[in-house]
């Protein structure tokens, strides 16, 4: 491809990324900019597709945008529905008296010598030759690491523990949610249009999950992408206000919130108990260990996404769907 | 020659995309802006798809991409009546 | 490839900037938590930057790894943050 071309295009993609997110901070109205944020995390998806890194783009595009997105949109309309419409726009920043004014030029030269100091860490490493020694220690290992996907390999091999430490953080956030208060009672139940889309919808993302799952060992794709998918389709059913939204109840999802890491942990005990080092998976099995934490981690991700959406304790089964007094998504008006 | 057709394909289904964006911000109000949005995109969006099927390597890269339009068809036409349905009711409630 | 490079990752450090300006001095605490997201996004594009080796040949996967487990961290954390903001609005409403 022409690398005059290309340049343009990198630096239109630029000018568009830079300006949403200025936009979007910028912006007094909150549902705004958190929609502007959605645009951003699309439009950062197409920058890591151009940069070559299409499992970030996935993870992007699903996680960073979709259900960020969605958390943030729940927030704002869950704060609309306790506060009257005078006071929904925000105070922006403080009001401007000397000292105040002082206290953000401050802050503003704070933020610019952040970045100034990257910069200058960026050009100084940029002088020098790349260093290849891990990409190339990588690229001699990945066949015995049991994935063709290097990206997979790093997660689920070589860097195997930090995985299990991040599903661990997943673990503590939603232990976390929990702690803070029973979820909100759902939304009313869908019209026509929003429950024939469900219908066909919800299949086709749990099918995607699942093709996500098995192509991330040679293609990308993997475990977190897969979970994201599955819980979009969680997401899309509490929004048409199912009451079952494909989580299990009580004890089972628990344990099903624990099985991500609980999993790793498990694998990763056995093979040290065995006199393996943690974590160091014999090269016949490697595959197929890959897979089954995989496995766990995307029913563990799924469903810790979606009891965040959710936004606290699962109410018990049998509670009207109906909610109290904040503001719903769009339903039909009482006829189904 | 597939090359050139792609070209056509795609520069069209971006016309049709920059008139979506046109109507989006010079009309009056939300219903004719959800009409030329939703509209315009959806050809745009096959137009492109038509023009990237074109010039795919082969016929299981180009029936996935309709299978896209396809998704995004009915998913931006259920999320345009909800739109339009919720402002319609908080217009009713005001 | 050293231009792609320092273009991404001069223009990362601009959205770092962004977001931290805005994460301290905005009042909202949904816009500070925006705020936190697009700074991590801009954290991610740097390290991305960094991995790019040229059209032609494949990535370093490392840094991709580390941006991966950051986008995963950044919703947990900030489905956190949104979860503690709406108890701290119920508990003020209670007063």
């Amino acid at each position: 491809m022409n690398s005059t071309s290309l340049l343009v295009f990198d630096v239109l993609l630029l000018v568009s990324i830079l300006s949403l997110a200025w936009a979007s901070l910028a912006t007094r109205d909150a549902r705004n900019s958190v929609i502007l944020f959605m645009a951003f995390g699309l439009v950062l998806a197409v920058a890591w597709s151009r940069l070559m890194a299409p499992d970030v783009a996935l993870a992007e595009a699903a996680i960073g945008s979709g259900l960020s997105g969605a958390l943030l949109l729940a927030a704002v309309y869950r704060s609309r529905g306790q506060q009257p419409a005078a006071q929904q726009q925000s105070t922006g920043e403080h009001n401007t008296s000397a000292a105040t004014v002082a206290a953000r030029w401050a802050v503003t030269l704070l933020s610019a010598a952040v970045a100034g100091v990257l910069a200058w860490a960026l050009l100084h490493a940029s002088g020098s030759a790349p260093h290849d020694t891990l990409p190339l220690a990588i690229a001699a290992n990945l066949d015995a690491s049991g994935v063709s996907n290097p990206v997979t390999a790093v997660l689920l091999n070589f860097r195997a523990y930090d995985t299990l430490l991040e599903l661990a953080v997943l673990l503590t956030a939603v232990l976390g949610i929990f702690a803070l208060g029973p979820a909100a009672a759902g939304y009313r139940p869908a019209g026509p249009v929003f429950a024939g889309l469900t219908r066909w919808l919800v299949p086709l993302l749990i099918l995607a999950a699942g093709y996500l799952l098995w192509a991330g060992a040679h293609a990308p794709g993997g475990a977190f992408q897969a979970g994201a998918t599955l819980a979009a389709a969680g997401v899309v059913l509490r929004l048409a206000g199912r009451q079952h939204i494909g989580l299990p109840a009580g004890g089972t999802l628990r344990v099903l919130i624990a099985a991500g890491a609980g999993v790793f942990l498990t694998v990763g005990l056995v093979l040290f108990m065995t006199g393996r080092p943690f974590l160091g998976y014999p090269t016949a099995w490697a595959g197929t260990l890959i897979l089954l934490i995989e496995s766990a981690a995307m029913l563990a991700i799924a469903a810790t996404l979606v009891l965040a959406f959710v936004g606290g304790r699962p109410q018990a089964a049998g509670t009207p769907a109906h909610t109290a007094g904040a503001k719903p998504v769009p339903g039909n008006p009482g006829k189904e | 020659m597939a090359d050139i057709l792609a070209a056509i394909l795609i520069l069209a289904g971006l016309f049709f995309y920059l008139a979506g964006s046109i109507g989006l911000l010079r009309l009056p109000d939300l219903y004719s802006r959800l009409h030329a949005l939703t509209k315009a995109d959806n050809l745009g969006l096959g137009l492109l798809v038509a023009g990237l099927a074109v010039h795919a390597q082969d016929l299981l890269t180009a029936l996935k991409l309709v299978l896209i339009w396809l998704a995004v068809l009915a998913a931006s036409a259920a999320s345009s009546h909800l739109i339009a349905q919720h402002a319609h009711r908080q217009e009713a409630e005001d | 490839m050293l231009t792609t490079q320092l273009l991404y990752g001069l223009a990362a450090c601009f959205i770092v900037a962004l977001g931290l300006r805005t994460a301290l001095l905005h009042a909202s605490l949904l816009h500070r938590v925006i705020a936190i997201n697009v700074m991590g996004a801009g954290v991610f594009m740097l390290l991305i930057a960094v991995a790019y080796r040229g059209p032609g040949q494949q990535p370093d996967p490392l840094p991709h790894a580390l941006v991966l487990t950051g986008i995963v961290v950044a919703v947990s954390a900030t489905a956190l943050a949104l979860a503690l903001a709406r108890r701290l609005a119920a508990e003020h409403d209670d007063d």
